[in-house]
């Protein structure tokens, strides 16, 4: 008997392919903000579960409404949008109403990442996009901040999340100030342990720097993070907060002060390193940690905001494609620059 | 820190693919048995195809000319069989077109012993009768390109070769052929290495051998007479190690300019089968009638390491190995990083195909594309340091002209950023649609 031949497929050499897919890179970013997120959920009890549900759900809501009929599953399957949201939703102030975190995430989507064509044709972090716009609509719910572990335990919700849609926004009574408000209009240092530990008023995710760190290790286990975009932004403040102290070491920041309080390692780590509004060549990147860590630094110190990790992000995410443009690498076998 | 990376033996970026050689690199090379039918396409190697100098009926003998140079980027071409020139006609070749070869049919009985002398005189010869030797003697390197072997040696005036380097790197998956040639035949390689080296003036010869073949490293090591000019030199394991512009980066540490050849840094390089049929025929006399080919991959049901017969039908070789395994979806002729995929068994083993890989179901699998995220991951890839990722975007974009102040030309089209794109974009395939429409693209009138 006479064996047929097999049908023989043409595709192109390379066959082979490392393991890594998109998706599985959002995963593992999902993963790395595992322990934080739940951190948060410790610290601020149900409110911090269902601040962070809404967000999803907006960026979600957002990403299913403008998907394509027929792409509708896939383009929820890649899970950007579930992290577009709970990136989104770390950034918010735990007492926030939760309409207001749904518009956000619904925002963020819509505006940070559909309309300029999905995935992939950003410009602007998607996550830190929609916080903008919060922060622009509501500036009082944006800035008011609860102190962390409510007093009833996890279940209690802080008054302020259950606000209905346009009412006036109940202020929370319990306020209280984050570790750069009380620096910048108090002069008055929160314990560098607090800071680690999570022990702190302020948005969700930003209260554990440790947790954050730990996270960002895994990422660049998995090499799935430049981590010259991180270790630069750090380095920048680091010694931008040094050579403050040098004039007046009362008046100014202290180095690990500055690292680990506000949003700095949520952003440096997990927001400035998203690679579609980062720049793609290692000199870019470079320049790009380096210019947010100076942004950060100088909104802080010299601007009217106690924090200026996103407009830091969000101007450096505006300069990428410049950057890109007079970085291209050194091409092997030619001397100067290709460009 | 220069003295710090000259320890290294490195270059920089490139891949890390799992290696699949244990398949075959424990299995000796074997002889397949002649068959009926071959078929010698008249091109096999970059340039101008050879001339037949037979005509149909004819009866010709295994090693017997049967088609001359047709110019200087070109090589003479032998019978791979006793038997008789069945037809000179188009045949299928492995891109798929038809191009002209010569068909031969064995005669069952002769004995294919190769009618050899006791070699040829190379010392008395002077550096142009040995380059036309060469040329006569159809060696092209057996690396995959198939770049005929005398066009390297006929150097320009003012151009002096230092080193003559030989590489048994051996860098892409599933194949062995150079590792077990080094294994089998080191007095042979170490023969044809001397020849090349006196004949090109060289001072020393160099074989670039990556660290996953110590076995290799030390058999060579051990035929290496003290006083020798000759040194091993092992490589660390990643692709493109083979790339003859990163060897001379790992070996010596230099940078060949782009656009420019090996030669212009004083270095030749040959693959290591390339310098056995050098020994083969100024030894032996036995002209490029066979080379060693790997068949390999989870498809094939006895992977081995075989002397075939060029133009023998990758059927037959196939056949030999036992047949394919229920599930063959893909063949590929060379490695699976820069290899062609063959559309068919009839196709003939080329001068230049290293290896016939059978692939199935999961390596074939259809991948999902996602957009580009700029992730980097391919200019972390790219040993040439290109930007992938933008040459990517522009080629999708049709934008072939913009691509060339992003050095598209300067792309050797190694797969590393393919293999590395996690949102398994074919950018390779992408910079070679710019590249071919850049070359042969006809500008209309105006």
């Amino acid at each position: 008997m006479k064996q047929r031949d097999p049908d023989l497929l043409l595709f192109h050499a390379p066959l082979l392919r490392q393991g890594m897919t998109t998706p599985k890179a959002m995963r593992d970013v999902l993963l790395a903000l595992a322990p934080a997120t739940l951190a948060s959920m410790w610290f601020f009890g149900l409110s911090a579960v269902l601040v962070l549900a809404s967000c999803i759900g907006g960026a979600v809501a957002a990403e299913w409404l403008f998907a394509d009929r027929q792409a509708r599953g896939e383009s929820l399957r890649d899970a950007t949008g579930v992290l577009t949201g709970l990136l989104l939703g770390l950034t918010l102030p735990p007492g926030l109403p939760l309409w207001m975190a749904f518009l956000g995430g619904f925002i963020g989507i819509a505006l940070g990442k559909v309309i300029w064509g999905g995935l992939g044709q950003n410009l602007f972090n998607p996550a830190l996009l929609g916080r903008a716009f919060l922060l622009a609509t509501f500036p009082i719910a944006m800035t008011t901040w609860v102190p962390a572990v409510p007093e009833g335990g996890f279940l209690q919700v802080y008054p302020g999340n259950l606000a209905l849609p346009f009412m006036q926004v109940q202020i929370d009574a319990m306020s209280a100030a984050t570790p750069l408000g009380l620096m910048k209009f108090e002069q008055e240092v929160t314990p560098l342990t607090n800071l680690m530990f999570g022990k702190t008023t302020g948005s969700l995710g930003e209260t554990s720097g440790l947790l954050l760190l730990l996270g960002g290790v895994f990422l660049w286990l998995r090499r799935d993070l430049d981590w010259r975009i991180p270790v630069s932004i750090l380095l920048t403040v680091v010694v931008f907060s040094a050579i403050l102290g040098l004039f007046d070491a009362d008046r100014f920041p202290a180095p690990l002060f500055s690292v680990f309080s506000g949003g700095l390692l949520l952003g440096a780590i997990y927001m400035a390193t998203d690679p579609v509004t980062s720049p793609v060549t290692p000199k870019g990147a470079w320049v790009f940690g380096i210019g947010t860590g100076v942004l950060v630094m100088l909104i802080r110190v010299f601007g009217g905001l106690p924090e200026g990790v996103m407009y830091a992000i969000l101007l450096m995410n505006a300069a990428t494609p410049l950057i890109d443009r007079y970085t291209q690498p050194r091409v092997f076998g030619r001397g100067g620059d290709s460009q | 820190m220069r003295a710090f990376r000259r320890l290294r033996r490195n270059f920089e970026h490139g891949v890390h693919p799992a290696h699949f050689k244990e398949q075959t690199a424990d299995l000796p090379i074997q002889r397949v048995p002649f068959g009926k039918h071959y078929v010698m396409p008249l091109s096999q190697h970059i340039g101008v195809p050879a001339q037949a100098v037979v005509t149909a009926g004819e009866r010709v003998m295994r090693g017997q000319l049967i088609a001359e140079p047709g110019g200087f980027v070109s090589t003479g071409l032998h019978s791979p069989v006793t038997g008789t020139v069945r037809e000179i006609g188009d045949f299928r070749g492995v891109d798929g077109r038809f191009a002209p070869a010569i068909a031969i049919e064995a005669d069952a009985f002769a004995t294919q012993q190769v009618d050899a002398g006791d070699g040829i005189d190379w010392k008395a010869m002077s550096l142009e009768e040995f380059i036309k030797a060469v040329q006569m003697a159809g060696i092209v390197g057996m690396g995959g390109a198939a770049f005929p072997a005398h066009v390297k040696l006929s150097v320009p005036d003012g151009i002096t070769i230092r080193h003559l380097l030989i590489n048994g790197a051996e860098c892409e998956p599933y194949l062995t052929t150079d590792h077990r040639l080094m294994l089998e035949r080191p007095e042979a390689l170490l023969e044809g290495a001397e020849i090349m080296r006196q004949k090109l003036g060289a001072e020393e010869t160099v074989i670039g051998i990556e660290a996953n073949k110590p076995d290799a490293i030390a058999i060579i090591q051990q035929h290496i007479a003290p006083g020798d000019p000759v040194r091993v030199v092992p490589l660390r394991v990643k692709y493109p190690q083979g790339a003859e512009k990163m060897m001379i980066k790992s070996v010596f540490d230099v940078e060949v300019p782009a656009g420019q050849l090996p030669r212009d840094v004083g270095v030749n390089v040959n693959n290591v089968g390339t310098i056995v049929a050098i020994a083969d025929y100024f030894m032996r006399g036995i002209p490029l009638i066979e080379r060693v080919v790997t068949v390999a991959g989870p498809g094939v049901t006895y992977p081995a390491n075989l002397i075939v017969p060029l133009g023998t039908p990758v059927r037959d070789v196939v056949k030999f190995c036992g047949g394919l395994k229920p599930g063959t979806r893909e063949m590929i002729m060379g490695g699976p990083m820069m290899g062609r995929p063959i559309a068919s068994l009839d196709v003939p083993i080329l001068k230049g195909c290293s290896g016939i890989l059978v692939f199935t179901e999961a390596e074939t699998a259809r991948r999902k594309e996602y957009p580009c995220i700029s992730c980097g991951r391919c200019l972390e890839a790219c040993p040439y340091f290109l930007n992938p990722s933008r040459l990517a975007r522009l080629s999708k974009a049709r934008m072939f002209d913009e691509m060339k102040a992003y050095n598209v030309f300067d792309c050797v089209e190694c797969g590393c950023c393919t293999f590395a794109c996690p949102s398994n974009i074919p950018i390779v395939q992408l910079i070679r649609t710019a590249k071919d429409d850049l070359t042969h693209r006809k500008e209309p009138d105006a």
